[in-house]
């Protein structure tokens, strides 16, 4: 099964939490100018608890996923990830391979210990078992981001990052594959970040929320929610998401002041 | 397919009209050629030349396709790389052919390596633009991705790079395929003693133009032979993935 190993690895104590400190990170514009994106930011995340980092758009999300996920040395700082560090990612676009069908563009990322894993119950739940032969040109959008979304648990990941993986989908879509992904994550119990810029997305999945501030990006608020996560109704959602903008706006204002 | 047909059956029609018409030994008609064709089937001379032809150009079509490959791969891949390479590359592109020819018969000697030397050096710097572009042209976002999945090195030149470069790679084989088969011709002609461009040179000196244009005839069907029944399938094999428009 899918999913034994990750179970195996819970229970054998692999309990390291996620641990990123980047002191700087800068890169040079087109005009050689230094632009510094984020300066002094920590985060620290429990194994097996589900983060989202929150804020504006161009703030350097994706440059703190990507130093995250181990794609960017180029930075000053510290890096642990949890667990053996086997990564499983979803990028913002689906990054399929166009001339892989479905099934193989999953099994290709596979670590050799789980080349012949049965991938079976993984497909059903994301709803690609009856498209596992087409070429990704012919998969909607919603199906391209299941199949990347399928990759990145098949490799049975102790560390799961998620790079706004549900933009540009319609609603009732996105909202079914939030709820599939969060049944996959508490099921394998896996670390994860999630990259969003939608409040209300990040308090209905994450356990502990991390805000952003404008560049250079640091955490201006960490905010930890209480459990259970997932299956908060949507007054809740509603609520919590209102508290967090009054806190959001006062910590910004304090955050001016300084 | 029929088109093709009609238009090649013109061509040989309008051939059979001038050459009843010229009455003349210096063009003979297609049924003289084909007579001429089926004779030298016969004694075996033809396909044996023939043979030995497409041995030259099979050896050093592989020899160009295969370190053109990996030297445009390399030069597209790092810039480093290509500012010291691409003076020798623009060297290469401009030496004549013939001059490629005359050094390798006088330093390697008049034999087969020296040919088949000579015809792959000159092929060699086309692929290697070609490729060289096609290595640029890599997508740097699946690179990311086959970073944070790990593949190993095999598999991303399996099925990440070679899926990339395949057009690039059906590009600079079929214009090698025709460049490197007209230059084993001129090899041939200077300093072998068998294969189709010694025939060629040998009745040239007789003014036998049967022997020239039957000869000539064969060379090319096979070469459209190859083309249609090699390079065409696996051209669509390769694309096989692309959505045909319905």
């Amino acid at each position: 099964m899918w999913c034994n190993r990750l179970n195996d690895a819970q229970t054998a104590g692999d309990a390291a939490p996620l641990e990123l400190r980047i002191a700087a990170k800068s890169f040079l514009s087109a005009d050689g100018a230094r632009v510094e994106v984020v300066r002094d930011l920590q985060l620290r995340l429990e194994a097996g608890s589900f983060g989202a980092l929150i804020g504006p758009s161009g703030c350097g999300k994706t440059t703190i996923l990507k130093i995250a996920a181990g794609l960017d040395p180029d930075f000053r700082g510290q890096l642990r990830t949890p667990g053996s560090g086997r990564l499983g990612i979803v990028f913002q676009e689906p990054r399929l391979l166009p001339w892989r069908t479905v099934e193989d563009n999953v099994r290709l990322a596979l670590p050799a210990d789980r080349a012949d894993v049965d991938l079976g119950d993984l497909f059903e739940i994301l709803g690609l078992g009856s498209h596992l032969t087409r070429y990704p040109a012919e998969l909607s959008l919603g199906l391209a981001r299941r199949t990347a979304i399928a990759r990145a648990f098949a490799v049975g990941p102790d560390f799961l990052l998620l790079d706004e993986p549900f933009v540009s989908l319609d609603e009732a879509i996105a909202d079914r594959l939030r709820e599939e992904l969060l049944a996959l994550t508490a099921r394998a119990k896996v670390t994860t970040l999630l990259v969003t810029h939608d409040l209300t997305e990040a308090v209905e999945m994450a356990d502990r929320l991390f805000f952003l501030s404008d560049r250079p990006t640091h955490i201006i608020l960490e905010k930890a929610l209480p459990p259970p996560r997932g299956g908060r109704s949507s007054d809740v959602v509603a609520s919590i998401s209102d508290e967090m903008r009054a806190l959001i706006a006062q910590a910004a204002i304090e955050h001016g002041k300084s | 397919m029929l088109q093709r047909t009609y238009s090649l059956t013109a061509l040989i029609a309008i051939w059979g009209v001038a050459a009843a018409l010229l009455q003349s030994r210096l063009l003979p008609g297609p049924l003289t050629i084909g007579a001429a064709i089926v004779t030298d089937i016969r004694t075996g001379e033809l396909p044996f030349q023939m043979a030995c032809t497409l041995g030259r150009v099979a050896g050093s079509f592989a020899i160009a396709m295969v370190l053109g490959t990996i030297a445009g791969y390399a030069m597209g891949r790092s810039k480093a790389f290509d500012r010291y390479v691409d003076p020798w590359l623009v060297v290469l592109l401009n030496m004549p052919a013939l001059v490629i020819i005359i050094f390798a018969y006088i330093w390697i000697g008049l034999d087969e390596t020296a040919a088949i030397v000579a015809v792959a050096v000159n092929k060699l710097p086309n692929v290697v633009v070609v490729m060289r572009e096609g290595a640029r042209a890599l997508d740097p976002e699946l690179d990311e991705m086959a970073k944070a999945y790990q593949f190993a090195r095999l598999s991303r030149i399996r099925n990440l790079v070679l899926p990339q470069l395949a057009p690039y790679l059906a590009a600079s084989s079929r214009s090698g395929l025709s460049i490197v088969w007209k230059i084993v011709l001129v090899v041939e002609l200077i300093g072998r003693p068998n294969g189709v461009g010694f025939v060629l040179g040998s009745a040239f000196s007789l003014f036998d133009m049967a022997k020239i244009l039957s000869y000539a005839i064969c060379f090319i069907v096979l070469m459209l032979l190859i083309e249609s029944l090699v390079v065409q399938p696996l051209e669509r094999r390769a694309n096989r993935w692309r959505r045909r428009p319905a």
